[in-house]
């Protein structure tokens, strides 16, 4: 009886295996649950607050697609991944979406087979040491303890920047952000690196700010993005869309406040119009009726509100806009247009 | 007249091969044996499509590419531009490394556990069972982290080294213990070294020689010769003149404090200390028990035999106790030993680079070959358990009751 059911089960996985290439959409509607992988706790971009509720930036991505999916900016089942178990959550149906501060490259696109849908933030790889160790350049840091994440592209960046400056540097490989944050800290290692971004967000969750410093450089490109599994191009265009939709919404002045009154009635933009589903089908064409961007950007606001909300100046990270202003403020935000 | 008539021709029936019992079990054993090869080939080739499926195949050219990432503890000479197959070679010799620290510490706190947990000193014994049962009953991994997170919380940084009003000082001069791991002076090999290395090697021979020969004179004529002052003159005093003879030729390289960091000696890392002690301490209060039980499977007229010679108590656990005790030791030591060395691979929790970090880890994640990383993680570890239980056996052989 036993091995009957053991084999049952075998088969089983077997065929599920197989199925869940395909057709993500249709299982998240059944499911009636998105499952967003994210960090396990990135200040600003993915982490729970006081009361447990998942916020930040790459969170409001996951909580976008729920939106214009489910109708529910709620109905998201967080998966925290660190850097070494994203992808594999990600390739195993575990999660139908990750958007994790994953830097977007070459082998990750196409020898993991995974597609990422675009850019949600444009970032590079920094370092933070303490002000009282004197340091105003990565170039002076021969010889320093380095912490940082194991399993990312900034492991291999770091090792590319000190051999190509021809200085020598001691690694001290880390999980996760936080092990990370209390390593430096405890000053078990002189400087922290991984991305930029990452590293404001860290140091705003630190008692005294003011005494860590970012130095200046950046010593690589790290277009962060969500990405989907290989294979399911309609979910692939779902994410895709999304994305867009937001930076869309911020380019055309939708927001929050404003969506629902845009959206009662056709407008003189043709633009807006088709975005907000008064006009044309657009979200049929993707399978998710006509209001779906209403739906979304109701939930949880455009790009710019996403990002003012959770990482810009006026919040304790501080990130300016930077890269990540839209093409029109002299940024690279450009989304494809709605028609 | 009889008449021998031949037994009857064994006319081979299919059915026998159920209702003879001669048949019976092979039958049956064929059966099982071909299920699970087809089990086996069922899995197998799930693996194969599952992954034909999602495009991907199986290779192990990865292992010739360049790595790409720095690990900061390397026996051999590794850099970013090195093979990912180098890479995991720096991993297994790390993991060989911790392992072997390990085991042999795990050892010696075990024995020495395990046989004050029978003291007749009421305070010895209890404290000896609040090791055990402490550090028995938690996760090794709790045990690793609570290390390491004391070692770099407690202990001070480099750069509490420096300046005029230093919060912390070295020890000796020679020892720093910071939170980045200790700092010893590391020898270094000059010419004529080889020649007092020998001869270091040559009075270990030495003393072993004079101990069987005192042992022996013992036996035979009952005369003791003293065995710990001669020891140690003989272990000691040759190296010592031939190093001075040869002109002094190994020096000490000494830990200062240079730039960021603490450079020159030897650096033994946080992360291979808070590894090293925690599988140590976790691991010797298992092998305390086995001690203790080993112990105890001797029977006790055996101590009042040996007690009424009028043998003194350590002669009695040296020479009569622990010889038998050993039988049962050993045994599930064996399985001790092969724990430690698989619980190495929870190294990465600390973020000590062993194969499980280089290879199953950062190559794994890079390269994205799980199946072939993994693959090649379980070779490993299957090879070097069963080089330890090898070894270990022939040990136990050499020790086990002869039976004549």
């Amino acid at each position: 009886m036993k091995k009957t059911v053991f084999l049952g089960a075998l088969t089983v996985a077997g065929l599920v295996g197989g199925a869940a290439a395909a057709a993500t959409l249709d299982d998240v509607k059944a499911r009636g649950k998105l499952n967003c992988g994210v960090n396990t706790g990135l200040v600003g971009f993915a982490a729970p607050d006081a009361n447990g509720v998942w916020e930040g930036f790459d969170v409001a991505v996951c909580r976008a697609v729920a939106a214009a999916v489910l109708g529910d900016p709620t109905a998201v089942e967080f998966v925290p991944t660190t850097a070494k178990t994203r992808f594999t959550a990600l390739a195993s149906g575990e999660v139908d979406l990750l958007v994790r501060n994953t830097t977007w490259t070459f082998s990750r696109d196409t020898d993991l087979k995974f597609d990422f849908v675009g850019v949600n933030y444009y970032d590079g790889q920094g370092f933070m040491a303490p002000k009282a160790l004197g340091v105003s350049s990565a170039k002076e840091l021969d010889g320093a303890t380095v912490c940082i994440q194991t399993g990312t592209t900034t492991e291999l960046n770091l090792a590319d920047f000190f051999r190509r400056n021809n200085i020598s540097y001691e690694p001290v490989p880390i999980e996760t952000n936080a092990e990370g944050q209390q390593q430096y800290l405890a000053g078990a290692c002189d400087t922290y690196t991984t991305d930029a971004s990452g590293l404001a967000s860290t140091r705003a969750a630190f008692e005294n700010p003011g005494d860590h410093v970012i130095l200046p450089e950046i010593i690589s490109k790290e277009p962060l993005g969500p990405l989907v599994r290989h294979g399911d191009n309609e979910w692939g265009d779902i994410v895709r869309w999304t994305l867009n939709a937001l930076i869309s919404a911020e380019e055309l002045g939708v927001t929050s406040a404003n969506v629902a009154e845009l959206a009662s009635g056709p407008t003189d933009s043709p633009e807006v119009n088709r975005l907000l589903g008064t006009e044309g089908n657009l979200g049929e064409m993707i399978g998710l009726g006509k209001d779906w961007a209403v739906r979304m950007i109701a939930a949880v606001g455009n790009y710019g509100e996403v990002f003012e909300k959770n990482i810009g100046e006026k919040t304790p990270i501080g990130l300016a806009r930077g890269l990540n202003a839209q093409w029109t403020d002299g940024g690279l935000l450009y989304s494809p247009p709605f028609r | 007249m009889t008449t021998m008539t031949d037994p009857p021709k064994a006319s081979f029936r299919l059915s026998q091969l159920i209702y003879d019992t001669r048949y019976r079990s092979y039958t049956f054993q064929f059966i099982a044996l071909i299920l699970l090869a087809a089990l086996m080939a069922y899995l197998g080739a799930n693996l194969v499509t599952n992954l034909a499926d999602q495009g991907q195949n199986i290779s192990f050219r990865f292992l010739a590419e360049p790595s790409g990432y720095d690990i900061n503890q390397r026996l051999i000479e590794y850099d970013s531009q090195s093979s990912h197959l180098r890479a995991a070679v720096v991993g297994v010799l790390n993991t060989l490394i911790v392992a072997f620290l390990g085991c042999l510490t795990a050892t010696i706190l075990g024995v020495v556990a395990g046989v004050l947990r029978l003291s007749p000193n009421w305070l010895v014994r209890k404290l000896m069972a609040g090791y055990v049962e402490a550090f028995r009953n938690v996760p090794v991994l709790i045990w690793i982290l609570i290390i390491f997170t004391i070692m770099s919380a407690v202990m001070p940084p480099p750069n509490a080294f420096r300046g005029d009003n230093a919060t912390a000082s070295m020890v000796f001069d020679a020892f720093a213990f910071t939170n980045r791991g200790v700092y010893t002076p590391a020898p270094i090999w000059g010419a004529g070294s080889l020649v007092v290395v020998l001869t270091f090697l040559a009075s270990i021979i030495g003393v072993i020689y004079y101990r069987r020969y005192a042992t022996r004179l013992l036996y035979d004529t009952g005369k003791l010769l003293p065995m710990g002052w001669p020891s140690l003159v003989i272990l000691f005093l040759p190296s010592i003149l031939v190093y001075f003879v040869m002109g002094q030729p190994i020096s000490l390289d000494y830990p200062a404090l240079k730039g960021f960091n603490f450079s020159g000696g030897l650096h033994i890392r946080g992360s291979l200390i808070a590894l090293w002690f925690a599988l140590a301490i976790y691991t010797g209060a298992f092998i305390a028990e086995n001690v203790r039980a080993g112990i105890q499977a001797v029977s006790k007229g055996q101590t009042e035999a040996a007690a009424s010679l009028g043998m003194r108590p350590n002669r009695i656990m040296k020479l009569v106790i622990l010889p038998q005790a050993l039988r049962v030791i050993i045994p599930p030591l064996i399985s001790q030993y092969l724990n430690l060395t698989k619980n190495s691979s929870l190294a990465i929790a600390v973020g000590y680079m062993d194969v499980t970090g280089t290879l199953g880890g950062i190559t794994l994640n890079q390269t994205g070959r799980a199946i072939e990383c993994v693959l090649l993680l379980m070779i490993f570890y299957l090879t070097i358990s069963l080089a330890i239980s090898a070894v270990m056996n022939v040990y136990n052989q050499s020790i086990a009751l002869k039976e004549r």
